[in-house]
């Protein structure tokens, strides 16, 4: 194994431990508006670990997925974002 | 090795590093607002490491520009979602006032009360 082989276990050792750190908030809460920024967090780590996968194969297919999945965590933690805070709103 | 590998090497575990730091302030960190400012911006530096990282393996510049779009997207993106959600939680009360240093959003409201009447 050369030094960038270890780089990229490094990485992805790292972005999983990351994952699941997220999850680990993401089910301890405590609030709705914890878990949404959680949501958030899972979507950016997924596009860097795809940014990693890119590197390592060296192959530029992967930025179409890159773009999808970053438009989502922004469109769905948005959306979320919302919808808690229109309830609020109906509560009030 | 060339160059670009040793370059490379240095950015991907350096820009996932920053990813794990902003998630254990995640789990660590006691207020929502807090969480929030540590779940956000170093992912964002993080990720900016590894786009970088990962354009040194890409064949030529040309297949790299994508992702200084994905870069650009991130750096669009993420001031408005905190911001959408730091007013999502202060409508909800769930900003804790006693780590607050300044409320410039309370005289807004305030100015606002007064300007409906």
């Amino acid at each position: 194994m050369t030094v960038l082989d270890y780089a990229y276990v490094a990485t992805f050792t790292m972005l999983g431990v990351g994952v699941l750190l997220v999850l680990y908030r993401l089910v301890r809460g405590p609030s709705v508006l914890d878990r949404i920024v959680c949501l958030n967090a899972v979507s950016v780590l997924v596009v860097s670990a795809i940014t990693v996968e890119a590197a390592v194969r060296g192959d530029t297919a992967y930025i179409g997925l890159m773009v999808t999945v970053a438009l989502l965590g922004f469109v769905g933690t948005l959306t979320a974002a919302r919808f808690a805070e229109r309830r609020a709103h109906d509560r009030g | 090795m060339t160059a670009a590998d040793w370059i490379t090497a240095v950015l991907l575990p350096l820009g996932a590093l920053f990813a794990l730091v902003g998630t254990v302030g995640l789990v660590r960190f006691p207020t929502l607002l807090g969480r929030m400012h540590a779940a956000t911006k170093p992912d964002t530096v993080g990720l900016f490491l590894l786009l970088l990282g990962a354009a040194f393996q890409l064949p030529d510049l040309r297949s790299a520009a994508p992702l200084a779009l994905v870069a650009l997207f991130q750096a669009v993106t993420v001031p408005v979602l905190t911001q959408t959600l730091g007013r999502v939680a202060y409508s909800r009360g769930e900003t804790d006032e006693e780590y607050l240093v300044t409320d410039e959003l309370a005289e807004a409201v305030e100015r606002a009360r007064k300007d409906a009447e």
